[in-house]
């Protein structure tokens, strides 16, 4: 890459990729600040944060990109499951729950893939 | 541990800096980042970024899922006007985040401007730890361990950036799905681990299901729309159900 390609590629992520992401950070900034920490509004704001996470999980379990969808459905489910059984049975552990979900996930993925 | 934990004595800046740092490197989400952000190195190097490129990505824009999003759309020569639209939609959920964190940091006399920093550092892996740790923390500390914490991560997610790159295209296929399953299923686990509020644990059942509905249906703002929907039905019903306790039958 030239120095001038170089240059506008670094433009080009702070005018698409940084300023439209960070714009709500700093809008959080300004919207928290008269707001006490017990006050009901923030209840409400992390109960908003916490369905839109699981959501995020959500999709990323059942409609994937790159090399988890050539995964079969069943399998990223069964895996998912299989983790969340883990972390319930071994003290609540995340590290359990990720070990045994993703050993789930390459097991099926080696046996049923081609 | 239901009730709050005792909050120990103020240390010095830096050193709850460094608590913060190794409390990110201590936690599983240092892996977890490690993996995804492996997994983004080596996408930037199939659509031709620079390397410096993909480490000044993570640096400002902190963000997995908006960083999977620029890299494939500006790689396969999106305008950027779309791209730019797609990055902020992804990344509303950073505003309600963000405002569930910053009152935990705050005493009397903290300026705004010191929140900035923390803001910057606010993404899912550490909201998630620093909503499970801080309470161990003194309050006088807590701008410090936070700006730990993120420096923590953000480290980590830098070298699993570069060292991706470089191992770019030698990914087996069932290694690169492990690398992709890897925030799905740490964030399903340590979210639920987190919820000990019944509220909490409604909005993450109702968005676990209201999600894929809409995006299964094409709605458009599918993720904007599964807070607002999810987080206003858990909260509803949380609290009607406290009303009706605390009215004698």
């Amino acid at each position: 890459m030239s120095g001038w390609i170089d240059w506008h590629a670094y433009l080009v992520l702070i005018l698409v990729g940084f300023l439209p992401n960070e714009i709500w950070r700093m809008l959080g900034v300004v919207l928290v600040r008269g707001l006490d920490e017990g006050s009901e509004v923030l209840v409400w704001v992390r109960a908003v944060a916490t369905a839109v996470l699981a959501g995020v999980v959500a999709q990323l379990i059942f409609f994937p990109a790159g090399a988890l969808a050539v995964m079969p459905m069943g399998l990223r489910v069964g895996a998912a499951l299989c983790g969340f059984a883990a972390f319930l049975l071994v003290r609540r552990s995340v590290l359990a729950g990720v070990a045994v979900g993703e050993a789930v996930l390459l097991a099926g993925a080696v046996l049923l893939v081609p | 541990m239901s009730t709050p934990l005792q909050s120990n004595p103020p240390q010095p800046a830096t050193r709850a800096f460094l608590s913060g740092i190794m409390a990110a490197w201590t936690s599983v989400f240092a892996l977890v980042l490690a993996g995804s952000y492996v997994g983004i190195g080596a996408l930037a190097h199939e659509f031709g970024f620079s390397v410096g490129w993909m480490v000044a990505s993570t640096l400002l824009v902190w963000a997995a899922p908006a960083q999977v999003i620029l890299v494939s759309t500006l790689g396969a020569g999106a305008a950027l006007i779309e791209v730019a639209l797609a990055i902020t939609l992804s990344a509303v959920r950073l505003l309600p985040m963000v405002m569930a964190l910053l009152p935990l940091l705050r005493t009397e006399r903290t300026r705004q401007r010191e929140l900035i920093l923390p803001a910057h550092f606010t993404a899912i892996s550490m909201w998630v730890e620093s909503l499970r740790l801080l309470p161990q923390v003194p309050r006088e500390n807590r701008i410090a361990w936070c700006n730990g914490i993120g420096a923590g991560f953000m480290g980590v997610a830098c070298a699993a950036s570069a060292a991706g790159y470089y191992l770019a295209g030698g990914l087996p296929l069932p290694l690169a799905a492990m690398l992709l399953f890897l925030t799905p299923m740490s964030f399903l686990v340590s979210v639920v681990r987190n919820s000990r509020l019944v509220v909490d644990r409604l909005a993450f059942g109702l968005g676990f299901v209201v999600g894929p509905l809409l995006t299964w249906g094409k709605v458009d703002l599918a993720l904007m729309w599964t807070g607002l929907i999810g987080g206003s039905a858990a909260y509803a019903a949380s609290r009607l159900y406290s009303a009706r306790k605390r009215r004698p039958p």
